[in-house]
Protein backbone atom coordinates (compact mmCIF):
# COMPACT_ATOMS: atom_id res chain seq x y z
CA UNK A 1 0.00 0.00 0.00
CA UNK A 2 1.12 3.49 -1.03
CA UNK A 3 2.14 5.89 2.29
CA UNK A 4 -1.08 7.71 2.77
CA UNK A 5 -1.55 11.29 1.34
CA UNK A 6 -1.44 13.86 3.75
CA UNK A 7 -4.81 15.52 3.11
CA UNK A 8 -4.86 19.31 4.23
CA UNK A 9 -7.34 22.27 4.79
CA UNK A 10 -6.49 25.79 3.93
CA UNK A 11 -8.34 28.14 5.66
CA UNK A 12 -8.50 32.19 5.98
CA UNK A 13 -11.02 32.56 9.00
CA UNK A 14 -11.92 36.72 9.11
CA UNK A 15 -12.91 39.06 7.12
CA UNK A 16 -9.93 40.59 5.05
CA UNK A 17 -10.32 40.01 1.27
CA UNK A 18 -6.19 38.97 0.43
CA UNK A 19 -5.52 35.54 -0.30
CA UNK A 20 -2.63 35.32 -2.50
CA UNK A 21 -0.43 34.51 0.11
CA UNK A 22 -3.08 31.41 1.11
CA UNK A 23 -3.34 30.27 -2.54
CA UNK A 24 0.59 30.15 -2.67
CA UNK A 25 0.88 27.81 0.26
CA UNK A 26 -1.78 25.84 -1.53
CA UNK A 27 0.47 25.57 -4.13
CA UNK A 28 3.46 24.43 -1.91
CA UNK A 29 1.44 21.73 -0.36
CA UNK A 30 0.67 20.34 -3.28
CA UNK A 31 4.21 20.68 -4.86
CA UNK A 32 5.05 18.63 -1.80
CA UNK A 33 2.37 15.93 -2.83
CA UNK A 34 -0.14 16.73 -0.30
CA UNK A 35 -3.71 16.45 -1.41
CA UNK A 36 -4.71 20.24 -0.85
CA UNK A 37 -8.25 21.41 -0.08
CA UNK A 38 -8.75 25.30 -0.19
CA UNK A 39 -12.08 26.51 1.42
CA UNK A 40 -11.19 30.12 0.54
CA UNK A 41 -12.20 33.72 2.29
CA UNK A 42 -13.67 34.62 4.87
CA UNK A 43 -14.27 31.11 6.64
CA UNK A 44 -16.16 31.15 10.09
CA UNK A 45 -14.34 28.83 12.62
CA UNK A 46 -17.47 26.51 12.24
CA UNK A 47 -17.11 26.09 8.49
CA UNK A 48 -13.54 25.24 8.67
CA UNK A 49 -14.47 22.65 11.51
CA UNK A 50 -16.80 21.38 9.32
CA UNK A 51 -14.99 20.95 6.00
CA UNK A 52 -12.04 18.91 8.27
CA UNK A 53 -14.27 16.55 9.48
CA UNK A 54 -16.22 15.73 5.95
CA UNK A 55 -12.57 15.78 4.28
CA UNK A 56 -11.44 13.87 6.71
CA UNK A 57 -8.07 15.95 7.11
CA UNK A 58 -4.99 15.71 8.90
CA UNK A 59 -4.15 19.21 9.15
CA UNK A 60 -6.03 22.81 9.22
CA UNK A 61 -3.47 25.27 7.66
CA UNK A 62 -5.26 28.58 8.86
CA UNK A 63 -3.66 31.78 7.54
CA UNK A 64 -4.48 35.03 8.92
CA UNK A 65 -3.37 38.48 8.00
CA UNK A 66 -5.67 40.77 9.83
CA UNK A 67 -5.05 40.32 13.48
CA UNK A 68 -8.03 37.93 13.83
CA UNK A 69 -5.69 35.00 15.37
CA UNK A 70 -6.25 35.66 18.90
CA UNK A 71 -10.05 35.29 18.06
CA UNK A 72 -10.09 32.96 15.38
CA UNK A 73 -7.01 30.41 15.72
CA UNK A 74 -7.85 28.81 19.81
CA UNK A 75 -11.87 29.15 18.04
CA UNK A 76 -10.87 26.53 15.23
CA UNK A 77 -9.18 24.44 17.77
CA UNK A 78 -12.38 24.47 20.31
CA UNK A 79 -15.23 23.98 17.55
CA UNK A 80 -12.89 20.79 16.32
CA UNK A 81 -13.10 19.59 19.91
CA UNK A 82 -16.68 20.08 20.07
CA UNK A 83 -16.92 17.63 17.44
CA UNK A 84 -14.97 15.53 18.76
CA UNK A 85 -11.83 15.75 16.26
CA UNK A 86 -8.84 15.68 18.47
CA UNK A 87 -6.19 13.84 15.93
CA UNK A 88 -5.97 16.73 13.44
CA UNK A 89 -2.91 18.78 13.04
CA UNK A 90 -3.71 22.56 13.20
CA UNK A 91 -1.22 25.02 12.58
CA UNK A 92 -1.58 29.04 11.39
CA UNK A 93 0.65 31.27 9.86
CA UNK A 94 0.51 34.58 8.77
CA UNK A 95 1.05 38.31 10.43
CA UNK A 96 1.60 37.37 13.85
CA UNK A 97 3.25 39.15 16.08
CA UNK A 98 6.16 36.53 18.31
CA UNK A 99 4.04 37.46 21.67
CA UNK A 100 1.20 36.01 20.82
CA UNK A 101 2.48 32.60 19.98
CA UNK A 102 2.70 30.88 23.35
CA UNK A 103 -0.79 31.62 24.24
CA UNK A 104 -1.63 29.88 20.95
CA UNK A 105 0.50 27.20 21.12
CA UNK A 106 -1.28 26.78 24.49
CA UNK A 107 -4.68 26.88 23.12
CA UNK A 108 -3.56 23.74 20.88
CA UNK A 109 -2.71 25.47 17.54
CA UNK A 110 0.85 22.89 17.27
CA UNK A 111 2.87 25.59 15.58
CA UNK A 112 2.91 29.02 14.21
CA UNK A 113 4.66 29.96 11.40
CA UNK A 114 5.40 34.18 11.06
CA UNK A 115 6.22 36.45 8.02
CA UNK A 116 9.64 35.19 6.24
CA UNK A 117 9.29 31.30 7.14
CA UNK A 118 10.78 29.20 4.79
CA UNK A 119 7.81 27.23 3.21
CA UNK A 120 10.12 23.91 3.32
CA UNK A 121 10.25 24.27 6.92
CA UNK A 122 6.25 24.26 7.08
CA UNK A 123 6.27 21.58 4.77
CA UNK A 124 8.62 19.56 6.91
CA UNK A 125 6.79 20.40 10.11
CA UNK A 126 4.04 19.00 8.47
CA UNK A 127 4.84 15.63 7.31
CA UNK A 128 6.85 15.10 10.59
CA UNK A 129 3.92 15.82 12.91
CA UNK A 130 1.28 14.48 11.38
CA UNK A 131 -0.41 11.33 13.14
CA UNK A 132 0.91 7.90 11.07
CA UNK B 1 -9.31 1.48 18.32
CA UNK B 2 -12.92 1.84 16.93
CA UNK B 3 -14.25 -1.79 15.11
CA UNK B 4 -15.53 -1.68 11.83
CA UNK B 5 -19.23 -2.77 12.99
CA UNK B 6 -19.48 0.16 15.38
CA UNK B 7 -18.40 2.70 12.42
CA UNK B 8 -20.94 0.92 9.80
CA UNK B 9 -23.47 1.62 12.41
CA UNK B 10 -22.81 5.41 13.12
CA UNK B 11 -22.30 5.64 9.01
CA UNK B 12 -26.15 3.62 9.09
CA UNK B 13 -27.24 6.59 11.98
CA UNK B 14 -25.99 9.61 10.06
CA UNK B 15 -22.99 10.21 11.89
CA UNK B 16 -20.49 12.54 8.95
CA UNK B 17 -17.68 11.81 11.18
CA UNK B 18 -17.97 8.16 10.76
CA UNK B 19 -18.63 8.62 6.88
CA UNK B 20 -15.59 11.08 6.64
CA UNK B 21 -13.09 8.11 7.90
CA UNK B 22 -15.00 5.17 6.16
CA UNK B 23 -14.64 7.58 3.16
CA UNK B 24 -10.60 7.41 3.62
CA UNK B 25 -10.44 4.05 3.52
CA UNK B 26 -12.23 3.74 1.20
CA UNK B 27 -9.68 6.26 -0.72
CA UNK B 28 -6.53 4.31 0.20
CA UNK B 29 -7.76 1.34 0.02
CA UNK B 30 -7.85 0.49 3.76
CA UNK B 31 -8.50 -3.47 4.26
CA UNK B 32 -11.21 -1.98 6.62
CA UNK B 33 -12.72 -0.14 3.98
CA UNK B 34 -13.57 -3.67 2.04
CA UNK B 35 -15.40 -4.80 5.32
CA UNK B 36 -17.47 -1.20 6.28
CA UNK B 37 -18.61 -2.01 2.25
CA UNK B 38 -19.39 -4.80 2.86
CA UNK B 39 -21.63 -4.46 5.82
CA UNK B 40 -23.03 -0.86 3.91
CA UNK B 41 -23.63 -3.33 1.28
CA UNK B 42 -27.66 -4.14 2.13
CA UNK B 43 -28.37 -0.03 2.37
CA UNK B 44 -26.91 0.69 -0.89
CA UNK B 45 -28.65 1.69 -4.31
CA UNK B 46 -31.65 3.87 -2.88
CA UNK B 47 -30.25 7.47 -3.73
CA UNK B 48 -30.01 9.06 -7.40
CA UNK B 49 -26.57 9.37 -8.59
CA UNK B 50 -26.33 12.39 -10.91
CA UNK B 51 -23.03 12.99 -12.71
CA UNK B 52 -21.88 16.87 -14.03
CA UNK B 53 -18.55 16.76 -16.32
CA UNK B 54 -17.65 19.32 -18.89
CA UNK B 55 -14.43 21.50 -19.39
CA UNK B 56 -12.23 22.95 -17.01
CA UNK B 57 -13.78 25.81 -15.49
CA UNK B 58 -17.21 25.18 -17.29
CA UNK B 59 -19.44 25.76 -13.77
CA UNK B 60 -19.61 22.32 -12.54
CA UNK B 61 -19.22 23.11 -9.04
CA UNK B 62 -21.48 26.17 -9.12
CA UNK B 63 -24.25 24.29 -11.24
CA UNK B 64 -23.60 21.29 -8.06
CA UNK B 65 -24.31 24.22 -5.65
CA UNK B 66 -27.39 25.66 -7.37
CA UNK B 67 -28.49 21.96 -7.98
CA UNK B 68 -27.65 21.41 -4.10
CA UNK B 69 -29.93 24.16 -3.06
CA UNK B 70 -32.65 23.53 -5.02
CA UNK B 71 -33.08 19.64 -3.82
CA UNK B 72 -32.45 21.01 0.04
CA UNK B 73 -35.39 23.16 -0.35
CA UNK B 74 -37.36 19.99 -0.75
CA UNK B 75 -35.86 18.48 1.77
CA UNK B 76 -33.89 15.94 0.13
CA UNK B 77 -30.21 15.47 1.75
CA UNK B 78 -27.01 15.70 -0.84
CA UNK B 79 -23.87 14.21 -1.06
CA UNK B 80 -21.74 15.52 -3.37
CA UNK B 81 -17.96 13.87 -4.43
CA UNK B 82 -16.02 16.77 -6.06
CA UNK B 83 -13.04 15.08 -8.17
CA UNK B 84 -10.13 17.40 -9.04
CA UNK B 85 -6.59 15.81 -10.67
CA UNK B 86 -3.43 14.45 -9.40
CA UNK B 87 -0.32 15.78 -10.13
CA UNK B 88 1.46 12.80 -12.24
CA UNK B 89 4.72 14.46 -11.00
CA UNK B 90 4.30 15.25 -7.56
CA UNK B 91 1.34 13.57 -6.62
CA UNK B 92 0.12 16.14 -4.69
CA UNK B 93 -3.45 17.56 -5.68
CA UNK B 94 -5.35 20.80 -5.53
CA UNK B 95 -9.05 20.32 -4.12
CA UNK B 96 -10.75 23.71 -5.55
CA UNK B 97 -14.11 22.53 -5.70
CA UNK B 98 -15.64 23.06 -2.09
CA UNK B 99 -15.24 26.46 -2.56
CA UNK B 100 -18.10 27.09 -4.62
CA UNK B 101 -20.58 25.27 -2.09
CA UNK B 102 -19.54 27.02 0.74
CA UNK B 103 -22.83 28.46 1.43
CA UNK B 104 -23.79 24.45 2.69
CA UNK B 105 -21.22 24.21 5.33
CA UNK B 106 -23.31 23.48 8.52
CA UNK B 107 -25.94 22.44 7.08
CA UNK B 108 -26.33 18.67 8.07
CA UNK B 109 -28.32 17.62 4.89
CA UNK B 110 -25.29 18.12 2.68
CA UNK B 111 -22.41 16.23 2.44
CA UNK B 112 -19.35 17.21 0.42
CA UNK B 113 -16.37 15.16 0.05
CA UNK B 114 -13.15 16.41 -2.70
CA UNK B 115 -11.51 13.57 -4.19
CA UNK B 116 -7.88 13.64 -6.29
CA UNK B 117 -7.80 11.13 -8.42
CA UNK B 118 -4.29 9.63 -7.88
CA UNK B 119 -3.51 8.10 -11.15
CA UNK B 120 -6.29 7.12 -12.68
CA UNK B 121 -7.16 8.81 -15.86
CA UNK B 122 -11.16 8.55 -16.61
CA UNK B 123 -12.10 11.85 -14.95
CA UNK B 124 -12.82 10.02 -11.89
CA UNK B 125 -10.45 8.43 -8.68
CA UNK B 126 -10.48 4.58 -8.95
CA UNK B 127 -12.32 4.67 -5.45
CA UNK B 128 -14.89 7.03 -6.74
CA UNK B 129 -17.72 4.35 -6.80
CA UNK B 130 -17.35 2.79 -3.53
CA UNK B 131 -17.58 6.36 -2.06
CA UNK B 132 -20.63 7.43 -3.94
CA UNK B 133 -21.69 3.78 -2.45
CA UNK B 134 -21.11 4.39 1.20
CA UNK B 135 -22.77 8.04 0.77
CA UNK B 136 -25.59 6.30 -0.99
CA UNK B 137 -25.84 3.74 2.14
CA UNK B 138 -25.20 6.66 5.06
CA UNK B 139 -29.08 8.06 3.42
CA UNK B 140 -28.53 10.63 0.78
CA UNK B 141 -31.21 11.05 -1.35
CA UNK B 142 -28.86 12.15 -4.17
CA UNK B 143 -25.20 11.92 -4.51
CA UNK B 144 -23.96 14.64 -7.16
CA UNK B 145 -20.45 13.45 -8.81
CA UNK B 146 -18.52 16.24 -10.22
CA UNK B 147 -15.88 14.97 -12.34
CA UNK B 148 -12.93 16.45 -13.12
CA UNK B 149 -12.67 19.13 -16.24
CA UNK B 150 -12.74 16.94 -19.32
CA UNK B 151 -11.73 16.83 -22.60
CA UNK B 152 -12.47 13.89 -24.73
CA UNK B 153 -12.48 10.19 -23.42
CA UNK B 154 -12.59 10.41 -19.41
CA UNK B 155 -16.14 8.98 -19.43
CA UNK B 156 -15.95 6.72 -16.28
CA UNK B 157 -18.49 8.92 -14.87
CA UNK B 158 -21.03 6.76 -17.14
CA UNK B 159 -20.25 3.98 -14.72
CA UNK B 160 -21.25 5.36 -11.59
CA UNK B 161 -24.18 7.99 -12.95
CA UNK B 162 -28.09 7.54 -13.62
CA UNK B 163 -28.11 10.55 -15.04
CA UNK B 164 -25.41 12.61 -16.40
CA UNK B 165 -24.92 16.68 -17.29
CA UNK B 166 -22.52 17.61 -19.63
CA UNK B 167 -21.61 21.06 -19.05
CA UNK B 168 -20.69 23.04 -21.78
CA UNK B 169 -19.93 27.04 -21.47
CA UNK B 170 -18.84 29.81 -24.64
CA UNK B 171 -15.83 30.88 -25.28
CA UNK B 172 -13.43 27.38 -25.70
CA UNK B 173 -12.92 27.63 -28.76
CA UNK B 174 -14.94 25.11 -31.18
CA UNK B 175 -16.20 23.04 -28.29
CA UNK B 176 -17.91 20.77 -30.30
CA UNK B 177 -15.16 20.07 -32.52
CA UNK B 178 -12.74 19.15 -29.37
CA UNK B 179 -15.34 17.31 -27.87
CA UNK B 180 -16.72 15.22 -31.02
CA UNK B 181 -16.15 11.83 -29.33
CA UNK B 182 -16.66 10.22 -25.91
CA UNK B 183 -17.40 12.99 -23.77
CA UNK B 184 -20.18 14.17 -26.33
CA UNK B 185 -21.69 10.82 -26.39
CA UNK B 186 -22.51 10.14 -22.70
CA UNK B 187 -24.69 13.12 -22.51
CA UNK B 188 -28.37 12.65 -20.94
CA UNK B 189 -28.45 16.49 -20.78
CA UNK B 190 -26.80 19.37 -22.68
CA UNK B 191 -25.98 22.39 -20.56
CA UNK B 192 -25.31 25.59 -21.74
CA UNK B 193 -23.56 27.52 -18.73
CA UNK B 194 -22.58 30.57 -18.70
CA UNK B 195 -25.21 31.67 -20.91
CA UNK B 196 -24.85 35.56 -19.85
CA UNK B 197 -21.59 35.18 -22.01
CA UNK B 198 -21.53 36.18 -25.88
CA UNK B 199 -21.23 33.17 -27.98
CA UNK B 200 -23.75 30.76 -25.76
CA UNK B 201 -26.70 31.49 -28.80
CA UNK B 202 -24.00 30.09 -31.09
CA UNK B 203 -23.25 27.10 -29.13
CA UNK B 204 -26.63 26.19 -28.38
CA UNK B 205 -27.64 26.06 -31.80
CA UNK B 206 -24.73 24.12 -32.13
CA UNK B 207 -25.36 21.77 -30.11
CA UNK B 208 -28.66 21.12 -31.00
CA UNK B 209 -27.90 20.37 -34.53
CA UNK B 210 -25.63 17.88 -32.98
CA UNK B 211 -28.46 16.22 -31.23
CA UNK B 212 -30.57 16.76 -34.01
CA UNK B 213 -28.09 14.81 -36.53
CA UNK B 214 -27.65 11.95 -33.58
CA UNK B 215 -31.38 11.12 -33.76
CA UNK B 216 -30.99 10.75 -37.61
CA UNK B 217 -28.05 8.28 -37.11
CA UNK B 218 -29.50 6.03 -34.32
CA UNK B 219 -33.11 5.84 -32.99
CA UNK B 220 -32.79 6.12 -29.64
CA UNK B 221 -35.60 6.27 -26.84
CA UNK B 222 -34.52 9.21 -25.00
CA UNK B 223 -33.31 12.91 -26.59
CA UNK B 224 -31.15 14.89 -24.22
CA UNK B 225 -32.41 18.34 -23.63
CA UNK B 226 -30.14 20.96 -23.61
CA UNK B 227 -30.61 23.63 -21.25
CA UNK B 228 -29.62 27.22 -20.90
CA UNK B 229 -27.90 28.07 -17.59
CA UNK B 230 -25.99 31.21 -15.25
CA UNK B 231 -24.56 29.03 -12.08
CA UNK B 232 -23.71 32.31 -10.52
CA UNK B 233 -27.26 34.19 -11.29
CA UNK B 234 -29.02 31.18 -10.57
CA UNK B 235 -30.77 31.31 -13.63
CA UNK B 236 -32.06 27.76 -15.87
CA UNK B 237 -32.14 25.85 -12.10
CA UNK B 238 -35.32 25.12 -12.46
CA UNK B 239 -34.95 23.74 -15.80
CA UNK B 240 -31.91 21.97 -15.24
CA UNK B 241 -33.73 20.16 -12.29
CA UNK B 242 -37.08 19.20 -14.13
CA UNK B 243 -34.83 17.85 -17.62
CA UNK B 244 -33.51 15.72 -14.97
CA UNK B 245 -36.60 14.76 -13.53
CA UNK B 246 -37.50 13.55 -16.95
CA UNK B 247 -34.41 11.29 -17.44
CA UNK B 248 -35.13 9.64 -13.88
CA UNK B 249 -38.53 9.40 -15.26
CA UNK B 250 -38.08 8.21 -18.50
CA UNK B 251 -35.60 5.86 -17.08
CA UNK B 252 -37.84 4.17 -14.80
CA UNK B 253 -40.57 3.80 -17.26
CA UNK B 254 -38.58 2.18 -20.06
CA UNK B 255 -36.88 -0.26 -17.53
CA UNK B 256 -33.54 1.19 -19.00
CA UNK B 257 -32.39 2.24 -15.38
CA UNK B 258 -32.77 -1.77 -14.25
CA UNK B 259 -30.62 -2.77 -17.54
CA UNK B 260 -28.53 0.30 -16.51
CA UNK B 261 -27.30 -0.93 -12.73
CA UNK B 262 -27.39 -4.52 -13.91
CA UNK B 263 -24.53 -3.56 -16.20
CA UNK B 264 -23.42 -1.23 -13.60
CA UNK B 265 -22.92 -4.18 -10.84
CA UNK B 266 -21.56 -6.32 -13.94
CA UNK B 267 -18.77 -4.30 -14.80
CA UNK B 268 -17.82 -3.49 -11.29
CA UNK B 269 -17.96 -7.31 -9.77
CA UNK B 270 -15.25 -8.24 -13.15
CA UNK B 271 -13.68 -5.48 -12.23
CA UNK B 272 -12.74 -5.97 -8.57
CA UNK B 273 -12.18 -9.57 -9.18
CA UNK B 274 -9.54 -8.68 -11.95
CA UNK B 275 -8.17 -5.77 -9.60
CA UNK B 276 -8.13 -8.26 -6.40
CA UNK B 277 -6.26 -10.84 -8.70
CA UNK B 278 -4.01 -8.15 -10.10
CA UNK B 279 -3.07 -7.23 -6.44
CA UNK B 280 -2.16 -10.99 -5.78
CA UNK B 281 -0.20 -11.39 -8.70
CA UNK B 282 1.74 -8.14 -8.17
CA UNK B 283 2.50 -8.96 -4.63
CA UNK B 284 3.24 -12.91 -5.33
CA UNK B 285 6.09 -11.36 -7.87
CA UNK B 286 7.85 -9.03 -6.03
CA UNK B 287 7.95 -11.15 -2.91
CA UNK B 288 11.07 -13.02 -4.02
CA UNK B 289 11.88 -11.40 -6.83
CA UNK B 290 10.65 -13.44 -9.53
CA UNK B 291 9.74 -9.89 -11.50
CA UNK B 292 13.38 -8.55 -11.50
CA UNK B 293 14.75 -11.88 -12.43
CA UNK B 294 12.22 -12.07 -15.36
CA UNK B 295 12.63 -8.99 -16.47
CA UNK B 296 16.35 -9.47 -16.33
CA UNK B 297 15.87 -12.70 -18.47
CA UNK B 298 13.61 -10.72 -21.09
CA UNK B 299 15.99 -7.79 -21.53
CA UNK B 300 18.58 -10.82 -22.28
CA UNK B 301 16.40 -12.29 -24.79
CA UNK B 302 16.63 -15.62 -22.96
CA UNK B 303 13.35 -15.59 -22.48
CA UNK B 304 10.02 -13.87 -23.88
CA UNK B 305 7.16 -12.50 -21.75
CA UNK B 306 4.53 -13.70 -24.04
CA UNK B 307 5.71 -17.35 -22.81
CA UNK B 308 6.55 -15.95 -19.04
CA UNK B 309 2.76 -14.56 -18.72
CA UNK B 310 1.54 -18.37 -19.76
CA UNK B 311 3.29 -20.15 -17.24
CA UNK B 312 2.61 -17.40 -14.48
CA UNK B 313 -0.70 -17.48 -15.38
CA UNK B 314 -0.96 -21.50 -15.36
CA UNK B 315 0.78 -22.02 -12.74
CA UNK B 316 -1.30 -19.42 -10.50
CA UNK B 317 -4.49 -21.15 -11.05
CA UNK B 318 -3.56 -24.26 -10.48
CA UNK B 319 -2.29 -23.23 -6.78
CA UNK B 320 -4.99 -23.90 -3.73
CA UNK B 321 -6.96 -20.90 -2.97
CA UNK B 322 -5.37 -21.35 0.62
CA UNK B 323 -2.75 -18.82 -0.38
N1 LIG C 1 -20.43 34.70 -15.91
C1 LIG C 1 -20.60 33.48 -15.40
N2 LIG C 1 -19.62 32.95 -14.66
C2 LIG C 1 -19.81 31.70 -14.16
C3 LIG C 1 -21.00 30.97 -14.39
N3 LIG C 1 -20.90 29.77 -13.78
C4 LIG C 1 -19.70 29.75 -13.19
N4 LIG C 1 -19.03 30.91 -13.41
C5 LIG C 1 -17.68 31.27 -12.95
O1 LIG C 1 -16.75 30.46 -13.66
C6 LIG C 1 -15.65 30.09 -12.82
C7 LIG C 1 -15.51 28.58 -12.79
O2 LIG C 1 -16.66 28.03 -12.18
P1 LIG C 1 -16.64 26.60 -11.46
O3 LIG C 1 -18.00 26.33 -10.99
O4 LIG C 1 -15.54 26.55 -10.48
O5 LIG C 1 -16.27 25.69 -12.71
P2 LIG C 1 -15.85 24.14 -12.72
O6 LIG C 1 -16.35 23.56 -13.99
O7 LIG C 1 -16.29 23.49 -11.47
O8 LIG C 1 -14.27 24.25 -12.75
P3 LIG C 1 -13.21 23.05 -12.52
O9 LIG C 1 -13.71 22.20 -11.42
O10 LIG C 1 -11.95 23.80 -12.17
O11 LIG C 1 -13.09 22.34 -13.83
C8 LIG C 1 -15.95 30.70 -11.46
O12 LIG C 1 -15.26 31.92 -11.37
C9 LIG C 1 -17.45 30.93 -11.48
O13 LIG C 1 -17.86 31.99 -10.65
C10 LIG C 1 -22.02 31.59 -15.20
O14 LIG C 1 -23.08 31.02 -15.47
N5 LIG C 1 -21.76 32.84 -15.68
MG1 LIG D 1 -15.15 22.44 -10.06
Amino acid sequence: MAKKKIKIIVAKPGLDGHDRGAKLLCRIFAEAGMEVVYTGLRQTPEMIAEAALQEDADVVGLSSLSGVHNYFFPKVVKVLEEKEISDVLIVGGGIIPAEDIPELKKAGVAEIFGPGTRTDKIVQFIQENVAG
Amino acid sequence: MITTEDLTKQVLAGSPRALARVITWVENSDPRAAKCLEELHPHMGHALILGLTGSPGAGKSSLTDQITHHFRKRDKTVGIVAVDPSSPFTGGALLGDRIRMNRHAGDPGVFIRSMATRGFLGGLAQTTDNVVKAMDASGKDIVIVETVGVGQDEIDIMRIADTICLILAPGYGDIIQSMKAGVMEIADIYVINKSDHAGADQLYTEVNSRILQDTQIKKSPWTPPVVKTVATEKRGIDDLVEAIGSHQCQLKESGAILEKRRERIRQQTFQMIHFALFQLMEKELAQNGRLERLVDAIIERKENPYRAMREIVDEFIHTPAAR
